[in-house]
């Protein structure tokens, strides 16, 4: 068959097509175990920096991080709407295996969020909480948070203490702020910051926000934040994002429960 | 051709160190410009990087070069760029299960090295015409231009944008209660621009044949 013939053509390209997917294909399944490991064991990472049980960028084997993540920490599922601890979500996934992220994209095992400022598209009706485990009850609560920064959606958690007021620590573990200015919401520094800070109001308001200049200390001005300088609308992001998440879309009616003695802590 | 102590020929040594100052593809022939500015904030994404676009190049100039005898003109471009993309979902998936932190770092950019025009360009303009060895040469050759590049930028930012190397804190900054003020602009894309155009300068400066005719 000569080169130039149509037949030719059309067998080289499907002969090259051929090879090449069984090659991505092959790729792509051998190594998927290894991918979602990793997945988890990113997720479990961020969950022990911001409960205070690793250091930030420490460095220790995925071994040890699956150890320290167990012997600590439980995850259970919240529904969003009553705030309740359910066993599996909505499509019969348990807490080991939910992902709320992915959750928020489904149309099924979402809803549409009402307008908001921290520009939250979809919320998942069920929620991924972590608890820091001490004598049996959960010593911290961890929340996952999301919302709009200048650029980007930031991604992060918040941990509550078990008395649901105080935050014991902040992360924002993806997110693409520009660096130095809005990217210092990751700064280890300004993160330390928020510890001891309060979340509600004695009216049981969200008041935690993110003030343009210095805060006082966590005594004498709980409610509020240094802000990051040159990054106003980032730090505004940051407000919005737990006024949403801590109000009565998010985790507000989870957190009043767990208060109540609803739910156990 | 004349045997060098290499055991190359003096045509594939060329292959292999032009495209480190000669004929540099960043610094001479300018392609690769918008990965080099993405990922040069830190030196370990720059090594990364560096690497996965050297494999690939050397996988995707070798393939092609195997198949140039075969590919029919009407749709080489179409084939090229089936292998190059092939070799780099395949090495998005290594990293993503081997190096699962820096992978996350360079992102969308290891998706974009299909798009590289460094890879396309000496699939087109070298593997087509050239037997797999030389190829492969001319792969190393190129990918370490490129890396060379993405090193030495990086190196500056981060450095000067960071006071790090490789994360590690070696000038202690004025907001840790160091003596160091970082430089800014480092971080931010302009940084790589200034950088590159510097290297380009001292590059042509050294070798003023690379100056273009006005």
């Amino acid at each position: 068959m000569s080169q130039r013939s149509t037949g030719y053509t059309v067998a080289f390209a499907a002969g090259v097509c051929l090879v090449a997917s069984v090659f991505v294909s092959g790729a792509a399944v051998s190594l998927k175990p290894m991918q979602d490991a990793n997945k988890v064991l990113d997720r479990q990472k961020k969950v022990l920096v911001v409960a205070g049980l690793m250091e930030e960028g420490e460095s220790i084997s995925p071994e040890e991080i699956q150890k320290r993540f167990d012997d600590n920490i439980s995850s259970r599922l919240v529904s969003l709407e009553s705030g309740m601890v359910v066993e599996t979500a909505e499509n019969g996934q348990t807490a080991a295996e939910y992902d709320q992220r992915k959750a928020a994209k489904e149309p099924a095992l979402s809803y549409e969020a009402p307008d908001n400022k921290a520009k939250v598209a979809r919320v998942a009706k069920v929620g991924t909480v972590y608890c820091v485990k001490k004598a049996n009850s959960c010593d911290q609560h961890i929340l996952p948070i999301e919302g709009k920064g200048l650029w980007s959606t930031m991604y992060g958690f918040l941990s509550v203490d078990s008395d649901t007021n105080t935050i014991r620590g902040i992360t924002f573990y993806e997110h693409g702020e520009t660096p130095g200015l809005g990217g210092e919401v990751d700064n280890p520094g300004w993160k330390k910051k928020w510890v001891g800070r309060k979340v509600y109001d004695p009216k049981g308001d969200v008041a935690i926000h993110v003030k343009k200049g210095a805060a006082g200390d966590a005594k004498s001005d709980p409610y509020s934040v240094d802000g990051l300088s040159g990054a106003t609308l980032t730090s505004n992001g940051v407000t919005y994002s737990l006024d949403f998440w801590l109000g009565d879309e998010g985790f507000g009616s989870y957190l009043n429960n767990v208060k109540s003695g609803k739910v156990k802590g | 051709m004349s045997a060098t102590p290499g055991g190359l020929s003096k045509a594939q040594r060329e292959a292999l160190v032009d495209p480190l100052f000669n004929n540099n593809p960043i610094a001479l022939q300018v392609l690769g410009i918008c990965s080099a500015l993405a990922v040069t904030t830190k030196m370990e994404t720059a090594v990364v990087m560096s690497i996965a676009l050297t494999v690939v190049l050397c996988g995707s100039n070798v393939v092609i070069s195997l198949l140039r005898n075969y590919i029919p003109a009407s749709i080489r471009i179409v084939v090229q760029l089936t292998v190059i993309a092939s070799l780099v979902i395949l090495t998005d998936q290594v990293l993503k299960a081997f190096v699962f932190d820096v992978s996350k770092q360079l992102s969308v950019f290891v998706g974009l090295i299909i798009t590289n025009c460094i890879v396309m360009g000496r699939a087109e303009a070298f593997a087509m015409a050239n037997k797999p060895f030389e190829s492969l040469l001319d792969g190393i050759g190129n990918g370490l231009g490129y890396s060379l590049i993405l090193v030495v930028v990086a190196f500056f930012r981060e450095l000067l944008g960071g006071g790090k190397l490789f994360g590690i804190q070696l000038l202690p900054l004025v907001t840790e209660g160091g003596w160091y003020n970082p430089n800014g602009l480092m971080v931010l894309a302009p940084g790589a621009f200034f950088l590159i155009g510097g290297f380009i300068w001292a590059l042509r400066a050294w070798k003023p044949e690379q100056i273009e005719a006005e």
